[in-house]
């Protein structure tokens, strides 16, 4: 059997039908990886920087912790959260399992120790030496941060697009926080796995050619968005 | 950058709206994958959420684990098939008003040359004896499903531990171990209506023992406890069971077809 060959053109053929499961699963992805990467960034580039920018005791152990929690497995991430938000723990009043919501907040702690950690290694190669220029220059101290983050902004962009690149790629957390509901929490990933465990293999890989067509555009404008 | 803003708040926006336009009536049902992947919920499920005008979110996983998530209190309605672990759901007070809704059969599949020789087996246990004897590989399904509860209890019968090199404990859903024996040239218990969805372009293994009284696989339906969880959504999941074993879901469900053939048998009344 020619897989691959059979999976172009099924790709193909779910491209051209907009066929509608596809493209709920694709706006899923999307959306969740999204808001999770937005998330992330608004926490992970403030401390990344702070984290660099300053000298405290137990830095080197915050480093090596953020180091650690890279290499998280996605499931760990999704069982953590799941006994958070199950109607058995303590946030389970609010019912936030099996939604996309759920989805967010595993996927945004899935993506805050990448962020934080490249945005903090982006600042290791900076001339810090900016801060104290634009403070005699009558910046407040948060105007100079701000000035420094606009000087690293490409780093801080790898950070961005490599904690997109995680969430939107993993299917741990979407599986076990959003269930693989059809036409409300289930992503592309989800549907690959669910298409591979039918037996649907080409079916499961054009989906994969889709999910990497869509990183490519994301990835695409981002990438115009740094040359502005 | 003024761009950059105006698209992340715009997508926070649309990703709010989308995340939150459907916190409209959703009732959660847990079931077996066996129920979604043979596709009979895509053409039972919609006549019902069309008529109450709300929505049936289906988390398929293996009954074990959709047992559990009634026990949490993480669903309104558990869809399976482990009718000794439905009356344990029942008994410990999790659930209330099951139903039968529709049965199958478990088959024994494995390699056309049927190297173990269980196709002039009397009975499954028999058949199960003679894979260990001539040690076989067999995959299970080791996930605590219904099917991988039957397959136990047949052990039981057989009056064998299977742990061995032979045995592989895949830990997966139906059609990956369907997949896996294929690969493997091995034997595995499987429910009827995923083996159809699988015979012929996904596998070549055939079916080499059936019909046995102790394969019988009913599927039942239970809504989860209100008076435990008093969230759950008790009046819109009893109005679900009753359609699914009313006339319309029944004719429905013993409509229903894949590859040409029947999945699902109703109970006569």
């Amino acid at each position: 059997m020619d897989f691959f060959s059979d999976s172009l053109r099924t790709a193909f053929e779910l491209i051209v039908s907009h066929d509608l499961d596809v493209i709920s699963a694709v706006q899923v992805s999307i959306i969740v990886s999204i808001c999770s990467t937005v998330i992330a960034t608004l926490f992970g580039v403030p401390v990344g920087v702070a984290i660099a920018v300053t000298e405290f005791p137990g830095k080197r152990a915050i480093i090596t912790l953020l180091n650690t929690l890279m290499a998280l497995p996605t499931v760990v991430v999704g069982l953590f959260v799941y006994s958070l938000l199950s109607r058995q723990g303590p946030l389970g009043g609010f019912g936030l399992l099996f939604t996309p919501r759920a989805m967010i907040i595993g996927q945004t702690l899935l993506a805050i120790p990448i962020i934080t950690n490249i945005t903090m290694s982006a600042l290791k190669g900076a001339d810090t030496r900016i801060i104290p220029t634009a403070q005699t220059l009558g910046a407040t101290h948060l105007e100079s941060m701000l000035q420094l983050v606009i000087e690293m902004r490409f780093g801080i962009m790898a950070a961005v697009i490599a904690g997109f690149g995680r969430v939107i790629a993993e299917v741990g957390v979407a599986m076990m926080l959003g269930g693989n509901i059809r036409g409300f929490t289930r992503t592309m990933t989800t549907a690959i796995a669910m298409e591979t465990g039918k037996g649907e293999f080409a079916q499961g890989l054009a989906l994969g050619l889709i999910l990497m067509g869509v990183a490519l555009t994301v990835n695409m404008a981002l990438n115009v968005l740094q040359q502005r | 950058m003024i761009l950059v803003t105006q698209v992340i708040s715009w997508l926070i926006v649309v990703g709010l709206f989308t995340t939150t336009a459907h916190a409209d009536t959703r009732l959660k049902m847990s079931t077996t994958t066996s129920t979604q992947d043979s596709g009979l919920l895509k053409v039972l499920l919609p006549p019902f959420e069309k008529a109450n005008n709300c929505k049936v979110d289906v988390i398929a996983v293996g009954t074990g684990q959709a047992l559990k998530s009634g026990e949490s209190g993480d669903v309104d309605v558990v869809f399976v098939h482990a009718r000794t672990m439905e009356d344990k759901f029942v008994a410990d007070g999790f659930g209330v008003n099951r139903r039968d809704v529709m049965y199958n059969d478990f088959v024994i599949i494995g390699p056309k040359n049927d190297p173990a020789g269980i196709a002039s087996a009397k009975s499954a246990a028999e058949a199960l004896k003679l894979i260990a004897a001539r040690q076989a590989t067999f995959v299970s399904r080791g996930d605590k499903s219904g099917t991988h509860t039957k397959e136990r209890e047949l052990w039981k019968l057989a009056g064998v531990e299977p742990k061995a090199a032979w045995y592989l404990e895949a830990g997966q859903g139906m059609g990956p171990v369907i997949t896996m024996a294929t690969e493997s040239r091995a034997y595995t218990l499987t429910d009827r209506g995923t083996y159809n969805a699988f015979k012929g372009a996904k596998t070549d293994l055939a079916i080499l023992f059936q019909g046995e009284k102790g394969l019988f696989n009913p599927y039942g339906i239970i809504a989860v406890n209100p008076k435990k969880f008093p969230h759950a959504q008790f009046d819109l999941a009893t109005k679900l069971i009753d359609y699914i074993t009313g006339p319309e879901g029944q004719r429905i469900i013993s409509a229903f077809k894949a590859h040409g053939e029947p999945v699902f048998f109703i109970y006569r009344k």
